[in-house]
């Protein structure tokens, strides 16, 4: 059973650019996984209980200690544009 | 102060953003520390270099469930983390780890009182999660909207964020702030975050809806950031109301969207609209397990939790303050704490309460120093309270000793001695000047006699001046009715 899914607003959503070739390629790919879901999700599970992790472990916990940061310059260096210590990008919000 | 529309009403909601004041961050161990220079506390995890894995804090996780626990709410005994997704530059891993379904919190409610009128206030849910990074939005003009550059600081991108969402069951500005100050006065307590609006450890956002009175269907809400203060939440959200109801009333509609708090101009602005509803595409976050807070857990903190602010206020009522001034008491720990002490000790508890909220906060205000700074003890006030109850202090003369007190002249009679305010209470003496001014007019004394009471006002000023008004007035009085045998 076809899956309806709107493909192109989920590139979107992702920031993913896709050509209309593309947009059909992957809309096709993602109704099979869907498909797959929708069989899953019809099996009775009344009586499994829900499990959100393979494992059964919980609270990995870290205490609260400081750890080294990394240097700042090394930061930096990896990115495109940089001023007084601050990384720098395009203004975020539109105009009014 | 604050007036709804008549005819109309408003509904509102607040979601609150707490900073933890942890060592190190949420899941990661860079220090959380405000005044750093700009990106120096960032490692892989916090500024999400690839292969790099969360890892939570313990306290940060106990912290929450402290204030779950003032909150008054159920603590799940299952809690997951979510992926909340959307893209933003001050957010470098393009999703925040939040939570979702089964936040560690749910349920909870907090009491404000406004104007002697108690509301409760549902708290929806407390979930936990990261703070984003900082940006710097620069340009001409200063306003946002102007900006043609950011500037990213990455040292609070991790910090440990409480998110605090009420029911919709607010429904006046007044009530709005009162529920802001007691929750920054809940938070503070417990000592888990030093709750700043103005630095931002603290953040409001305030969904505002109207509709007409007596109708029970929701309105369109709008959402108002940029609050940096509970006086400005409380303008932001008058202001709104005040816009929505004249939009409805010319017969518009009120579009869904954010709207930015100016507070130079005293107005909302649209920010952006909510027109395509955000798609945040949550998801179990598979980096971290789920939590398990259990019985033994909740229990320890329930035992280690301190006196609340609204008990605290409780008891100072109970020992004898008025409703205000215990208010005024609780929000000062040092002041609550120089209270309690003095009444324990036997001082007058109004009589207390109303010098430590009246002249000792005038004076820490004047000198520019904290409470704590001042040459006050408990003892202090003990001595002095005595002092007026004995009748060798007036109400007056008390204040003048107390600021002396303040002002590290000494102990209060002391100071007393030093500024000559203390009173004749010895009877004896008294008697002696009584016993001459009214031989000096035995007429006053015969119109007293025959039921006239005008004249004792009279004596008693004479004896004042006598005594170069060192007399206690009361004592006069009583001993120029005894004499005229009253």
């Amino acid at each position: 059973m076809p899956v309806e899914i709107d493909i192109a607003k989920v590139a979107a959503l992702a920031r993913i650019a896709l050509s209309d070739e593309e947009l059909a390629a992957y809309g096709a790919q993602l109704g099979v996984i869907l498909e797959h879901a929708e069989r899953v999700q019809a099996l009775p599970t009344d009586d499994v209980e829900p499990t959100s992790h393979p494992l059964p472990l919980v609270n990995a916990f870290r205490p609260d200690e400081v750890w080294p940061s990394l240097d700042r310059d090394d930061v930096l260096s990896q990115a495109p544009d940089t001023v007084d210590g601050y990384y720098r990008v395009p203004q975020i919000l539109d105009g009014p | 102060m604050s007036v709804i529309p008549e005819g109309w009403e408003a509904v509102i909601g607040i979601e609150t953003h707490v900073e933890l004041q942890t060592r190190s961050k949420m899941f990661c161990g860079c220090r959380v520390d405000f005044g750093d220079e700009p990106n120096t506390a960032v490692c892989p995890v916090c500024l999400a270099l690839p292969g790099a894995l969360p890892v939570a804090n313990e306290a940060a996780i106990d912290g929450i469930v402290r204030i779950g626990t003032a909150l008054d709410c159920t603590i799940n005994e299952r809690s997951l983390f979510y992926r909340k997704n959307y893209f933003y530059p001050d957010l470098p891993k393009n999703y925040q780890i939040s939570q979702y379904t089964y936040p560690v919190c749910e349920h909870g409610r907090i009491v404000v009182d406004v104007d002697g009128e108690p509301t409760v206030i549902g708290i929806t849910r407390v979930h936990m999660e990261e703070d984003t990074g900082k940006s710097l939005h620069m340009g001409e003009g200063g306003r946002i909207q102007d900006a043609d550059h950011t500037l990213l600081d990455f040292n609070r991108a991790g910090v440990p964020l409480v998110e605090i969402v009420t029911e919709p069951d607010i429904r006046t500005p007044d009530q709005a702030r009162a529920y802001g100050a007691e929750l920054q006065r809940i938070v503070r307590t417990l000592g888990v975050s030093d709750a700043r609006l103005e630095e931002g450890s603290m953040r409001f956002d305030a969904n505002v809806s109207v509709r007409r009175a007596g109708t029970s269907e929701l309105g369109t809400r709008t959402e108002i950031k940029n609050v940096n203060s509970l006086r400005s939440m409380q303008r932001a959200i008058a202001f709104e109301i005040e816009r929505q109801v004249e939009v409805l009333a010319a017969g518009g509609t009120v579009v869904q969207e954010t709207r930015h708090w100016n507070e130079a101009t005293g107005r909302t602005t649209a920010m952006r609209s909510k027109e395509e509803s955000e798609d945040y595409r949550y998801f179990q976050e598979p980096d971290l397990l789920p939590l398990s807070i259990d019985e033994r857990w909740r229990n320890r903190v329930k035992a280690s939790m301190p006196e609340l602010p609204a008990q605290l206020r409780a008891r100072l009522v109970a020992a004898g303050a008025d409703e205000r001034t215990a208010g005024l008491l609780a929000d000062s720990p040092l002041l609550a704490g120089l209270f309690d002490a003095a009444v324990r000790a036997g001082a007058e508890a109004r009589t207390v309460a109303s010098w430590l909220t009246g002249e000792v906060v005038a004076y820490a205000r004047r000198v520019g120093a904290s409470v704590g700074e001042l040459h006050l003890t408990a003892e202090h006030l003990v001595e002095l309270a005595a002092m007026v109850a004995g009748g060798e202090l007036s109400a007056t003369a008390a204040k003048q000793v107390l600021t002396g007190v303040l002002a590290g002249e000494g102990g209060p009679r002391q100071v007393a001695e030093a500024m000559d305010l203390l009173q004749i209470s010895d009877s004896g003496a008294i008697e002696a000047v009584v016993a001459d001014v009214v031989a000096d007019h035995p007429d006053a004394l015969e119109k007293i006699r025959s039921g006239d009471a005008k004249p004792i006002g009279f004596l008693v000023g004479q004896v004042m001046r006598a005594t170069g008004g060192k007399a206690d007035p009361k004592m006069v009085q009583e001993i120029i009715r005894r004499s005229a045998g009253l």
